[in-house]
């Protein structure tokens, strides 16, 4: 007679949360792996609504992981490959210990390897999501394209970064998608526009690298490999979608001469250095005609509640239209002491032409003598024999020049003169906000502009 | 010495040491392999030297015995110069210096002992047979202790019979320091610890301890061997390159034993694990590797997402919340920002000493002139660190975020213009009283005005002229006090009375202006009261009513009634419809606030018990309750039941004045400390507002009878007249908008206004205040 009694905690909340050491009992890996688990796999810890009632009358401070969330990964086919791996150390020390060198060099051939394809697949089921949580990804992928070789971090992955940042600039330039820029004291950020997503990445300053001693690197890398081939299968489909090779093959890469400064490099070598000189376009698939541009119909606006809803994007279109032949037909040149990835990146991606002294870095297209520079980048204050024939300017002009879509007058942009400060263009200021007048100057120069042109 | 002696102990144990190994131990053993390799010019030279330094022999300290006595096995003997340093370097040293020779640099060595190092004949003498130690430490047999134990004794030690060491006499400081000048070799002196003896440091010793201070070799001769053959030799201190293991090959074995038997038979061991290895292959356990391709080794990428494909809508898939992209940076974060940007000394200083994670921004703004300036960020990769840790750490959850416009949470204000009517500006000053101006009164009919004064006079005044109708002075003598502390026009339109509260009196006047017929009316209905006498009989009689006969001379300036009271009189106030009338005596206890009937001039007691000192009363206007505030409470009574039916809680110190709305459901009360509280009887028991605008105490509170508007008169001189919009709709709460502050009576005494009341059908504003003028604004 009578129900059976219930006891407490056998449903609801307690049954669908568990804490972290009970998860890593479960999957029977150590703490390390299932940190990597995590990270690879995006699973991340939830807050139940009730600790106490989740933790069985307990208030004692814990991680709470979704019970679903645990029996996903426990279906994941990688953490064999952990096992694996575990195993795998095993021998190989024992085999060091035992001096063993056949073993050792067989035992290493063997290293067991795992693939993430399947992951990033279910992580990022359309291409939407994936282009939508690139932002660390990119800043992460720059960071380790960027850092010294090392014992901290295996060069492994500090080369896989480099080459896959430098298909992603190749790509930025070629679709000229890049849209602002802005030098912080923290890095250069980016902002570009792929295919109606806005990707925001910073790269660091190069100079005076230091490691910092708080930080751990395994946990980073354990995201950079999962970045890294992300970033390829993103890299991939994006040249593919503007008709490009992948991997990447330079136009003109066969007709360039050898120069000393290449001479003792390997082949692949060669190649990487000139890809990432990035002063070369990419050689498209369908050789000779590119598709042309899509021009909009116009449609009666009758559905819409924005009359001029059409005639607005088109003004948009237009804008962007002129941003990204900003530089078209300069021709600039970049003293040594400018960073020259950043500013031939940013050039190029707005149709200038840029060249630097071959001694710099290869992949110079002309010399400093040549004539036809308009523009020369230089960060002194004075220069020893200029030309009449380019101006000469600090490298904050390229960058204010593309957060204003236009050309600005190059006077107090002159090398030694003091330069105005450079404001941010993500900051959008609502109203009632305060606005530096430098930015308010701009904003009336612009509307002021526009007006002209109008009329 | 340790590792050269042990090696010297036992030569025998490294004869079959294969020449291969470099080993320290091997190198020293096998001079009978090396001594065909000497060159003799050098041998010659050392043998001269060696004979000549044959007496420094007995110099030599206790370590050098020792070698001394290896020698002889060894035949080896330590040069003059190495003898000299081991007497002076201490023991320490010395140890440290020998075991980096020996270890680390071996194959010099050799050399040097080649040449400096000389075989010793064969006939060499018992070292025990004569003491070769002159030095005191030999002698003293305490053995290693600290030296500190002898410090109060004239003795440093014992000898090895066992007789005192005494210690050597030691000037004061006078002498250390005629010393010090006097004695060219003070600075290189030292004293042995041990004996308590001076030593003179030698120019070697010196050079030695140079040597070893910048970290060269101690030995100054090393450099003498500058011309080495060997290149490697690059450091001058080194001694010379021998090139001992020699890439050409030697005539003569290293050793001299026969190849073993196991050389020469194919190992068993061998053949055992190459016969595993043919079973695994042949069984196909064992496969051979296979060479790797570079596409190997590289990531494939291909086209993960197909065009045409539907992304799958997976349940997970739907709940995955993606990561919160970290905020972009602002105008601050620039290389270059504007200086307003920039941080002062003190900011940064409150940056400085605020926790990293209160911190607004986690980064200091800085301006560098040139971007070539620009260092890497410090805290870069702490950052990317972090938004890792963020990121598979930090639980996601959905937040509903309100999306309110904070200007949507501020009423909105009606506008100064739907606010008017209301007073401005003043219009008249009404003059003439002599003192300060108490209280004030205005008809019915908003056409005379009454006032009362300190100075014992009550004024009638015509509203529009400002001009004085008619003074009536009190006779101080039979009434007390001349202060008028209360008047109060009958609100009935058809009877033209006037209650005036002075001293312990109430008198009822008839001003006898305006409509003449109300004025006769007035007079001919008090005649023809007559008092019925069951009613006088029985009861208590709370106040005593007297008639003015028309023959008195009181009678001519309008006094019809005299109520008697007995104790001070403070405030009288008529019912609405102006048969009854209250008055307040704050010191009456249980009888300080009674109810009179006009038409029947009769006095009740409504309360038999005191709850507080009153303050003020009111009627309802329209229904039968009667407000008395008390100090800190408003009581609402009901006439009718009998009963208390609210009691409001002010919450201020003391009140002052109470007014009520004509509707009755809301009123006011200013209270001393400076405060205006409203009540909505109908929500709570607490104010629904309070209106702190005044400077000082609050003195009178005053609502219009039509229009929205009250008044509230203060001692800083001020009459703050604001907008009360009281609605028909229940839910809606009243408006309260201040809109005037009418500045005009001047501060006397420390009083400022004293009373305001306003008219009746117009948006004006009556005050009277300490300045002894009644002032009107309209």
């Amino acid at each position: 007679m009578g129900r059976e009694r219930r006891k407490k905690y056998e449903k609801g909340e307690a049954t669908a949360f568990m804490s972290r050491n009970q998860a890593i009992n479960k999957l029977q890996l150590t703490l390390a792996d299932f940190r990597r688990l995590c990270i690879l796999k995006g699973i991340y810890p939830h807050e139940p609504k009730h600790k106490k009632r989740v933790n069985k009358g307990s208030t004692v401070h814990k991680t709470y992981y979704l019970v679903k969330d645990i029996n996903f990964l426990a279906h994941e086919p990688i953490i064999n490959k952990f096992r694996e791996f575990k195993h795998f150390v095993r021998r190989l020390k024992k085999a060091i210990n035992k001096r063993n060198k056949d073993a050792e060099q067989r035992i290493r051939n063997n290293k067991p390897k795992y693939k993430l394809d399947h992951i990033v697949r279910e992580r990022y089921p359309s291409f939407q999501d994936a282009l939508g949580d690139l932002d660390d990804c990119l800043s992460m992928c720059f960071l380790f394209g960027t850092m010294p070789q090392g014992a901290r971090v295996h060069m492994e992955y500090i080369n896989h970064a480099r080459k896959l940042t430098v298909e992603f600039m190749h790509y930025i330039i070629a679709s000229k998608s890049l849209r602002k820029v802005f030098i912080s004291i923290k890095g250069i950020y980016f902002q570009a526009e792929v295919m109606g997503q806005q990707l925001t990445w910073v790269v660091p300053h190069g100079l005076g690298y230091q490691h910092p001693d708080d930080v751990d690197y395994r946990v980073m890398q354990t995201f950079v490999e999962f970045y890294t081939t992300l970033l390829g299968f993103i890299n991939f489909k994006l040249y593919h979608s503007i008709n490009l090779h992948y991997p990447p093959k330079l136009e003109l890469d066969a007709a360039t001469p050898v120069d000393e400064n290449e001479e003792n490099m390997t082949e692949k070598e060669r190649y990487q250095e000139r890809l990432s000189a990035l002063s070369q376009t990419l050689r498209s698939l369908d050789e000779g005609g590119g598709e042309e541009e899509v021009q909009l119909d116009e449609f009666p606006a009758v559905e819409t509640d924005d009359p001029d809803r059409v005639e607005k994007a088109k003004v948009e279109a237009e804008k962007i239209k002129k941003l990204q032949n900003l530089f078209k037909g300069l021709k600039f040149f970049l003293n040594r002491e400018v960073p020259r990835e950043t500013l031939v990146f940013i050039i190029r991606s707005f149709g200038g032409d840029v060249s630097w002294h071959k001694s710099v870095a290869v992949g110079a297209t002309y010399p400093e003598s040549d004539e036809s520079i308009t523009h020369q980048i230089v960060d002194r204050p004075q220069t020893k024999n200029q030309y009449l024939s380019r101006y000469y300017v600090q490298p904050q002009w390229v960058f204010d020049c593309v957060n204003n879509t236009s050309l600005l007058p190059m006077e107090s942009y002159f090398p030694g003169a003091t330069l105005p400060p450079h404001l941010s263009p993500f900051v959008e200021e609502a109203e009632g906000d305060y606005v530096p007048p430098e930015r308010q100057a701009l904003i009336n120069r612009q509307l002021g502009l526009q007006e002209d042109s109008g009329v | 010495m340790s590792s050269k002696s042990r090696s010297k102990r036992k030569p025998d144990q490294f004869d079959f040491v294969d020449k291969g190994v470099n080993d320290s131990d091997s190198s020293e053993s096998e001079e009978s392999v090396y001594s065909g390799l000497e060159e003799e010019p050098d041998t010659s030279e050392e043998d001269q030297e060696q004979s000549s330094n044959q007496s420094d022999n007995d110099s030599s300290d206790n370590d050098d015995d020792e070698d001394i006595t290896l020698d002889d096995k060894s035949g080896l003997e330590l040069s003059t110069e190495q003898r000299k340093e081991l007497s002076t370097a201490s023991d320490d040293e010395l140890n440290e210096i020998n075991d980096q020779r020996y270890t680390g640099n071996v194959k010099s060595q050799n050399r040097k002992q080649q040449k400096q190092i000389t075989v010793k004949t064969a006939d060499r003498p018992d070292e025990y047979d004569y003491d070769s130690s002159d030095e005191e430490d030999i002698r003293n047999t305490v053995g290693n202790i600290p030296l500190e134990w002898y410090r109060e004794y004239p003795h440093i030690g014992y000898d090895i019979e066992g007789n005192r060491l005494l210690k050597p006499e030691k000037g004061d400081q006078l002498d250390e320091f005629l010393n010090k000048m006097d004695n060219p070799n003070y600075w290189r002196t030292v004293t042995n610890k041990m004996t308590g003896q001076n030593v003179v440091l030698s120019k070697e010793d010196l050079g030695l301890i140079q040597n070893l201070q910048s970290s060269k070799h101690p030995d100054s001769m090393a450099e003498n061997y500058q011309s080495s053959k060997h290149p490697d030799s690059m450091a001058e201190n080194y001694q010379p390159w021998i090139d001992f293991f020699t890439h050409e090959k030697m005539i003569h074995p290293v050793t001299n034993h026969p190849q073993h038997k196991r050389s020469f038979i194919p190992s068993k061991w061998e053949k055992l694990k190459v016969g595993q290895m043919v079973h695994a292959l042949k069984m196909g356990w064992m496969k051979p590797t296979k060479a790797k391709t570079e596409e190997e080794e590289e990531e494939n990428f291909y086209m993960l997402w197909k065009e045409d494909e539907e992304s799958e809508i997976t349940r997970r898939y739907r709940a995955h919340l993606p990561a919160p992209k970290m905020p972009l940076p602002s105008h601050a974060e620039s290389y270059n920002p504007p200086p307003e940007y920039l941080l002062t000394k003190e900011e940064e200083e409150k940056w400085q000493n605020m926790e990293p994670e209160e911190r607004r921004m986690n980064f200091l703004p800085q301006k560098y002139p040139s971007l070539r300036l620009v260092p890497a960020y410090k805290r870069f990769i702490n950052e990317r660190f972090e938004r890792c840790l963020d990121l598979y750490l930090c639980p996601r959850k959905p937040k509903i975020r309100m999306n309110i416009n904070p200007e949507d949470l501020i009423p909105k204000l009606p506008k100064p213009r739907d606010l008017q009517p209301f007073p401005t500006a003043q219009a008249i000053v009404y003059r003439g009283h002599s003192d300060i101006v108490r209280t004030i009164s205005v008809d019915p009919t908003g056409q005379w005005l009454v006032s009362g004064s300190d100075d014992g006079s009550v004024r009638f005044w015509e509203v529009s002229t400002g001009r004085c109708m008619k003074s009536i002075t009190m006779e101080t003598g039979s009434l007390g006090n001349m202060c008028i502390r209360s008047v109060a026009w009958n609100p009935h339109p058809d009877v033209s009375l006037v209650a005036i509260a002075m001293g312990q009196t109430v008198i009822l006047v008839n001003p006898g202006l305006g409509d003449k017929m109300v004025t006769n009316n007035t007079d001919n209905v008090l005649h023809s009261f007559s008092p019925t006498e069951e009613e006088s009989m029985g009861k208590k009689v709370y106040a005593d009513w007297s008639s003015i006969d028309t023959s008195d001379k009181r009678f001519e300036n309008g006094f019809r009634l005299l109520l008697q009271h007995p104790k001070e009189v403070s405030q009288v106030t008529w019912h609405g419809r102006g048969d009854y009338f209250a008055s307040v005596m704050p010191k009456g206890d249980s009888m300080s606030v009674l109810i009179h009937q006009l038409s029947r001039r009769r006095s009740q007691n409504p309360f038999n018990k005191s709850k507080g000192m009153v303050q003020c009363v009111l009627f309802h206007p329209v229904r039968p309750f009667l407000f008395v505030a008390t100090q800190r409470y408003v009581r609402v009574y009901n006439l009718l039941k009998q009963e208390l039916s609210k009691k409001l809680m002010t919450n201020c110190k003391w009140v002052s004045s109470m007014a009520v709305h004509s509707g009755g459901d809301n009123i006011i009360i200013g209270s001393y400390d400076c405060r205006l509280s409203w009540f909505d009887l109908d929500v709570s028991t607490k104010p629904y507002q309070t209106l702190r605008h005044h400077k000082r105490a609050v003195r009178a509170v005053n609502y219009h009878r039509k229009y929205p508007l009250f008044a509230s008169a203060s001692d800083d001189g001020t009459v703050i007249v604001c907008h009360g919009m009281v609605y028909n709709d229940l839910l809606k709460n009243p408006l309260i908008v201040p809109v005037k502050i009418l500045k005009g009576h001047a501060i006397s005494h420390d009083l400022g206004v004293l009373d305001c009341v306003f008219h009746p059908s117009q948006p004006w504003v009556f005050s009277c205040g300490a300045d002894t003028t009644i002032r009107l604004f309209t």
